[in-house]
């Protein structure tokens, strides 16, 4: 549905956007990651046409963006950063003029209207003037603006910034509930939002594209090696904690035994396994067997945050050692 | 044809929503009422002068008030054009609401001619002000029709010009203000450029003359449709509203 071939965006000093090659399959919600900066707004801008390329190739739905603009306009709902409303509107009447605008006919503009009133659940302000609407319902009413022509693709720029955590959920389930008919790209410096609504990551920093595959993969790529909590009861002090280091680092399997916290009678630690090694079993049975009680034992997993700072950092730190006497942005 | 309408309504709605358009219309309103009754008076007191001094001048009124008024109505315009195009994109490229636009399914040129022509329609609003005030003469006296039907019609292509030159200025800058201050001081200057003639008449000086403004109202002032002045009004406006398409399109490729 959306291919992206070497693009490249500079502006006069900087390269916002460096080669960067994806495409996205029909139906799917993607998230595109990265910190502020990475060119996440300006690859968003280049889809919808906003932004010509420098270099390389984009399309939606089999047109070029830059060859045929107008038919890739009409299938994209975009959304940006800041909602793009007219303060002096009302709600009813900027979403007509916003449908209208996409090629709506007016026949159907009112069906339409309803329909994404109901949808975005903004039927409570639909005769209010837009100056009056706090943010959540902006950006509720912006992203009603994206989806009413019903386009194939939708893209979202930080849909969910500014929202309150009950506004937050009730746009994932929104986006979810979209995400068959559509294809929805999405932005986000906010790392769980990826784990939440979307099926890949695509994950830029500086401009380079970092990492493409699902969330699943990405967790499972870079753990490789297992990491379990574990937390022995000690009460009174027994049994003493270098004693208990010891044995679970002569557990089969086991690479490296780190001492979390020892306080009121509990002890912490985090061990982990060799590549490829499930530890878990025999690390219960020689607690168990050593005739102390085991609280807790549960596997760590790699959280996408740790996944983004292993990605970007050691990009980041390829980059400069690579760009030599360059001065990073 | 569609999207142009929309836009235009858009903006006609916008313009009075807010206190532009009345604050435009008002000023008008009132310095062309003020002008309009001194011009009134004088004349009504050069014709008493003259029944009681017992002459016979030739009293006519399109050439002792009509013509004089819609001339310093012109005159006016200078002030108005910035007022009502400096929001035109400015605005837009603030707010962000151009995003909207430029990737809606829409030609650029249907966004510039639409926002135009919704400028063009406030500003045939303001001219009708004055007609109210026209209308009194033709209610009391009977001034020829023609050459008012003629100086109203150099207006709004004098006022179109203006209007595709402020629309071209408001596409430079985010920022109201300067768009305002800026288009002001152009309209200004092919205000002035008709001085030049006064100080100098060598080529240039007739090439800067025929580029003003004002030079190719005098005709219209006079009742006398002149193909040649038409002409220049029509290219200004399609000159203006060209370089606004490409000051656009440079915006997507600098924004």
């Amino acid at each position: 549905m959306i291919k992206v071939e070497g693009l490249t965006k500079r502006y006069a000093r900087t390269v916002a956007v460096d080669n960067i090659s994806f495409e996205v399959e029909k139906g799917q919600i993607v998230g595109f990651l990265g910190p502020n900066g990475a060119g996440k707004t300006t690859t968003m801008r280049v889809l919808t046409c906003f932004l010509p390329p420098t270099a390389g190739k984009a399309s939606v739905a089999g047109f070029d963006v830059t060859e045929q603009p107008l038919e890739v306009k009409k299938r994209i709902g975009y959304l940006p950063e800041t909602p793009p409303l007219y303060p002096e509107m009302e709600v009813s009447e900027y979403l007509r003029f916003a449908g209208s605008l996409k090629g709506i006919p007016s026949a159907d503009l009112g069906g339409k209207l309803n329909e994404v009133i109901e949808r975005c659940a903004i039927g409570d302000v639909r005769n209010k003037l837009i100056a009056k609407l706090s943010k959540g319902y902006r950006q509720r009413v912006g992203l009603a603006q994206a989806i009413m022509h019903n386009p194939d693709v939708l893209i979202l720029d930080e849909p969910t910034s500014g929202l309150d955590p009950k506004q937050i959920i009730e746009i994932r389930e929104l986006l979810r509930s979209l995400a068959g008919e559509h294809t929805i790209i999405l932005s986000t410096h906010i790392l769980s939002e990826v784990e939440h609504s979307c099926e890949r990551v695509i994950i830029i920093n500086r401009g380079k594209l970092v990492a493409i595959d699902s969330v699943a993969n990405l967790t499972n790529r870079l753990r490789g090696a297992e990491s379990v909590a574990v937390v022995v009861e000690a009460p009174g002090g027994k049994p003493n904690p270098t004693d208990v280091q010891q044995r679970l680092e002569q557990v089969p399997g086991v690479s490296r035994v780190v001492m979390k916290d020892s306080r009121e009678g509990r002890l912490g630690f985090e061990i982990e396994s060799l590549q490829g090694r499930h530890i878990r079993a025999d690390v219960a049975r020689s607690v168990v067997n050593a005739g102390w009680s085991l609280n807790e034992l549960r596997p760590v997993g790699l959280s996408l945050e740790d996944i983004f700072l292993q990605l970007t950092g050691a990009e980041g730190g390829q980059a400069e050692s690579g760009n030599g006497g360059e001065k990073p942005e | 044809m569609k999207n142009i309408l929309l836009i235009c309504r858009k903006e006609l709605r916008s313009y009075f929503a807010s206190p532009i358009a009345y604050a435009v219309m008002s000023i008008f309103g009132l310095i062309f009422g003020w002008v309009f009754f001194n011009a009134s008076r004088d004349f009504m007191r050069f014709g008493f002068q003259a029944q009681v001094m017992g002459q016979q001048t030739p009293m006519d009124v399109n050439d002792q008030v009509i013509r004089p008024l819609l001339g310093f109505a012109s005159t006016i315009t200078l002030f108005l054009v910035p007022m009502i195009t400096m929001r035109l994109f400015a605005e837009e490229k603030r707010t962000g609401t151009i995003e909207l636009l430029l990737t809606s399914p829409v030609k650029d040129v249907e966004i510039i001619l639409g926002k135009w022509a919704g400028a063009l329609l406030l500003y045939l609003c303001v001219l009708a002000m004055s007609m109210l005030n026209v209308a009194l003469l033709f209610a009391w006296g009977k001034p020829d029709l023609k050459p008012v039907l003629v100086a109203y019609l150099g207006l709004a292509l004098q006022g179109g010009c203006l209007l595709a030159v402020g629309t071209l200025i408001s596409t430079m800058t985010r920022n109201q203000i300067i768009a305002g201050i800026s288009t002001f001081f152009v309209c200004l200057l092919l205000w002035l450029l008709s001085w030049f003639t006064a100080y100098d008449s060598g080529a240039m000086a007739l090439v800067l003359n025929y580029l003003s403004i004002v030079t190719h109202f005098e005709n219209f002032a006079k009742g006398v449709v002149s193909m040649k002045d038409v002409v220049f009004y029509v290219s200004m406006i399609f000159f203006a509203l060209f370089l606004t398409s490409r000051s656009l399109e440079s915006l997507r490729w600098r924004a």
